[in-house]
């Protein structure tokens, strides 16, 4: 079920205050997204939805201090965010992946960088292969460990960069649009899949999506955000029960939760 | 025409191309009646070739020794020095500048200086060869990992990995198809460097023997010369162009799926 029935006395994983973030400087400078406040409970699916040039992947950036923010503060475990911080896993909608490693050897580069496995990864390699095997085996990717990436398809990218996001258990993980490329059919498929993978471990999420129906498909709660320079205009708890399905895509109550999400942006364009 | 037929023609083409330009050539000289002085005729070059094989051979060993060995430094210092340019962009703004500076100088003109400095012999040649040749190299390697993608370098970096661990897990193995495609440029270059150095002054190497065929107006020794480097060239090309295929197998993607 929803973590949402969990305690909300908790103090927040990820907050966010008064952010705002401009490029450039002086006056060629441009404000990408102004004074976001928002905080995300640990375990938590939040989606960001928006305009194009919002400021979403911005923001996505100064959670995981990829960029220090321009004004106002991001908070993780309640400390200040200054550099990047650890225990973060990412995928973009281009896989990213590397071409001259092999899927295997791709999905084992956060182990070969990120502490403790990096002790352990060469006496412990075995183990750390075992794991991936398996996580690829949970997104359908059985037996592909040996092909390199350009020989699969789309999809199956951007499966294995789920894997690669994933395998070092973080705490937090970060999608920014990941299956935007991909077609129809493989994208609702992969929706599935992620919420496998979140059921299964519970990490705390961020999605950012221009695509209403996946935001309502896998978040718990969606923040809209407006024009640049992006804002919060709009936060909406997803109250559906899990695991959700593409059947509940047609439900009433989640076509009217995607309708008041794209009434909200529209106005943004009026 | 069949499929085989075509592979074979397609492998027959450069070897035809060859024979139709050194016929041609044969003709010509024959037509008008060409001195031998001025240009000699192909098949009398062949001869000579045939004749004067170990004389020729010697020379081209010299050649190709100081060749590589400049070459083989040019690599080891454009890695180096592109790695620390791709690297970091203060390297880069202050380098860069006088790097292309370097590269307009003729390099003919800097031979007479390595002769006041290091004498004749083999020194020079080396130097000619490796300065001539490192430029692509360099210029290449920082092309190479100044063109990551910045997704990529997030991935690393919200892993919390090092700017060490960056350029030696993305950045090095991103920047070798381009190190390997610029060392088919340089490996010629320095072909040229070191024949320019033992023309300009000098007691050993194919230029040389050359220089000296030339002198006692030789002029079938001297084309001999000619087509002994640029065998030498085209083979050292091959070599490079195969050590390419094999280390970056997967920049050439495309060949290898279909």
């Amino acid at each position: 079920m929803s973590v949402l029935t969990q305690s909300n006395t908790e103090p927040p994983l990820v907050e966010l205050k008064g952010v705002s973030l401009a490029y450039g400087r002086g006056d060629g400078a441009t404000l990408a997204l102004a004074d976001a406040t928002l905080s995300i409970q640990k375990g938590e699916f939040i989606a960001v939805v928006g305009p194009s040039g919002c400021g979403k992947s911005t923001l996505m950036k100064l959670v995981t201090g990829l960029l220090p923010p321009t004004s106002g503060e991001v908070r993780v475990h309640g400390e200040r965010v200054t550099r990047p911080i650890k225990g973060v896993g990412m995928a973009f909608q281009n896989p990213t992946l590397m071409p001259w490693r092999t899927t295997m050897d791709n999905i084992l580069l956060p182990l070969e960088v990120v502490e403790p496995h990096k002790q352990r990864f060469r006496a412990n390699k075995a183990e750390y292969v075992a794991k991936v095997e398996k996580l690829l085996a949970t997104v359908g990717l059985k037996g592909f460990g040996e092909k390199f990436p350009w020989q699969l398809s789309g999809g199956m990218q951007q499966r294995s960069n789920l894997c690669r996001a994933l395998i070092h258990d973080p705490e937090i993980m970060m999608l920014d649009e990941p299956f935007g490329a991909l077609d129809a059919f493989t994208r609702e498929d992969l929706w599935s899949v992620m919420q496998n993978l979140w059921l299964e471990r519970r990490f705390t999420a961020v999605l950012v999506t221009h695509d209403l129906r996946e935001a309502a498909y896998l978040a718990d709660t969606i923040y809209v955000m407006s024009k640049r320079p992006g804002k919060v205009i709009l936060k909406k708890t997803v109250d559906i029960p899990r695991p959700r399905t593409l059947a509940t895509t047609f439900e009433p109550h989640f076509v009217d939760i995607v309708h008041e999400l794209r009434d909200r942006i529209h106005q943004e364009y009026a | 025409m069949t499929d085989t037929q075509r592979y074979y023609l397609k492998i027959a083409m450069p070897w035809l191309f060859m024979a139709a330009l050194f016929l041609i050539w044969e003709l010509a000289c024959v037509m008008f009646s060409i001195q031998e002085i001025i240009l000699p005729r192909p098949s009398k070059i062949f001869t000579v070739m045939v004749e004067r094989f170990d004389i020729l051979l010697r020379f081209c060993l010299e050649t190709l020794w100081t060749t590589t060995v400049g070459f083989l430094l040019a690599i080891g210092f454009g890695l180096v020095l592109g790695l620390a340019i791709g690297a970091s962009p203060f390297i880069y703004s202050g380098l860069y500048p006088l790097l292309i500076a370097f590269n307009a100088i003729p390099k003919v003109a800097i031979v007479p200086i390595l002769m006041i400095w290091l004498g004749v012999g083999a020194t020079p040649a080396i130097i000619t060869a490796f300065v001539i040749s490192f430029f692509p190299i360099v210029v290449n390697v920082a092309t190479g990992l100044a063109t990551i993608e910045p997704e990529m370098r997030d991935v690393m970096r919200s892993l919390g990995a090092t700017q060490y661990e960056i350029l030696t897990k993305v950045g090095i193995p991103r920047a070798m198809p381009y190190l390997f495609a610029s060392l088919k440029v340089a490996i010629t270059l320095a072909f040229i460097g070191s024949v320019i150095s033992e023309t300009v002054g000098g007691n050993r190497g194919i230029g040389f023997l050359m220089l000296s065929a030339g002198a006692r107006n030789d002029a079938p020794t001297t084309f001999a010369g000619l087509f002994a480097i640029a065998i030498m060239g085209v083979l050292m090309y091959a070599i490079c162009a195969l050590i390419e295929q094999r280390m970056t197998k997967w920049a050439f993607r495309g060949e290898v799926v279909g």
